[in-house]
């Protein structure tokens, strides 16, 4: 075989996927008086909440596997994001999460959850990254840590 | 160094089936992808070259180079292609064209060609199989 068909000795490749969940939330800690939360967090901090379409974008790395071709199975992969991150968070106001009962729903506090609920839910070690999109023009990233 | 990306669509057909399963094993793993008659996407390719400015023309690289290797070396393989029957890597069962084995494919394509130039490196390549869907390889690292 030449180096096309070669498939692999190719060591590590990256298989992504995107949800949306549709969420509301509100800016606002209790470490803050009502003028500096207003100061700080803007029109986020409307004491009626307001909600976001959010893209959640997870990257999972590994070999190949010879006999599937695949890094992950999409299902497999939709049956741990489903599970764990859009029937907790999907249609719901996120304030009212345990998660955010003590820290604020910031997208990088969302962000950093969804990848401890998936990095426990996965196979150990095949969690690269989590991308939250709140808007299109503005997303966050967590890869542990 | 500066990471430089370029886009580009092709559209293609395969499905999933390895010859060493039984049909029902190839069903049960690969569910609606092992329909034998096949099925097709819009892909978009995204090649990632990293390098420094050349400071006369402030280019990495030269992106119609880019584009024209790109689609010389991936695009007139597999663009209106039935991947599983008329590509090298693809055909006869060789390999199963998922998404990740495409990125892998399309970086060995790519990869001399790149290396050829003497300038900027291949870093990146990802394939999206549907605006929600796709696989990434680099150089596996």
């Amino acid at each position: 075989m030449n180096a096309l068909t070669r498939p692999a000795a190719a060591g590590k490749a990256y298989f992504g996927r995107r949800y949306l969940l549709s969420a509301s939330h509100r800016l606002h800690t209790d470490a803050l008086t009502a003028e500096e939360n207003r100061a700080a967090y803007g029109k986020c901090n409307n004491p009626r909440g307001h909600g976001h379409n959010y893209v959640v974008e997870v990257l999972v790395g590994g070999a190949v596997d010879a006999e599937t071709g695949m890094v992950v199975n999409l299902a497999d992969l939709d049956a741990a994001v489903n599970a764990c991150v859009r029937e907790r968070f999907d249609h719901v106001n996120l304030n009212l999460d345990p998660l955010f009962a003590h820290q604020v729903p910031t997208t990088e506090n969302f962000c950093r959850a969804i990848y401890s609920l998936l990095r426990d839910a996965l196979p150990a070690g095949r969690l690269e990254q989590v991308r939250v999109e709140e808007t299109e023009n503005n997303f966050f990233e967590c890869c542990g840590g | 160094m500066i990471f430089l990306t370029r886009r580009a669509v092709f559209s293609a057909s395969h499905f999933y089936w390895n010859e060493a399963w039984p049909a029902e094993k190839n069903e049960q793993v690969f569910g609606r992808c092992a329909n034998r008659n096949g099925h097709g996407h819009n892909y978009t390719l995204e090649v990632t070259v990293a390098g420094e400015p050349d400071p006369v023309t402030g280019f990495v690289v030269d992106l119609k180079w880019l584009k024209e290797v790109m689609e010389r070396e991936v695009l007139a393989a597999y663009d209106h292609r039935h991947l599983n029957l008329e590509t090298l890597e693809f055909a006869a069962g060789k390999l199963i064209p998922t998404t990740e084995n495409i990125a892998i494919s399309a970086w060995n394509r790519l990869q001399p060609a790149v290396q050829a130039a003497g300038g900027a490196q291949l870093t990146r390549v990802r394939v999206y199989e549907t605006p929600e869907v796709f696989a990434e390889y680099r150089g596996g690292q």
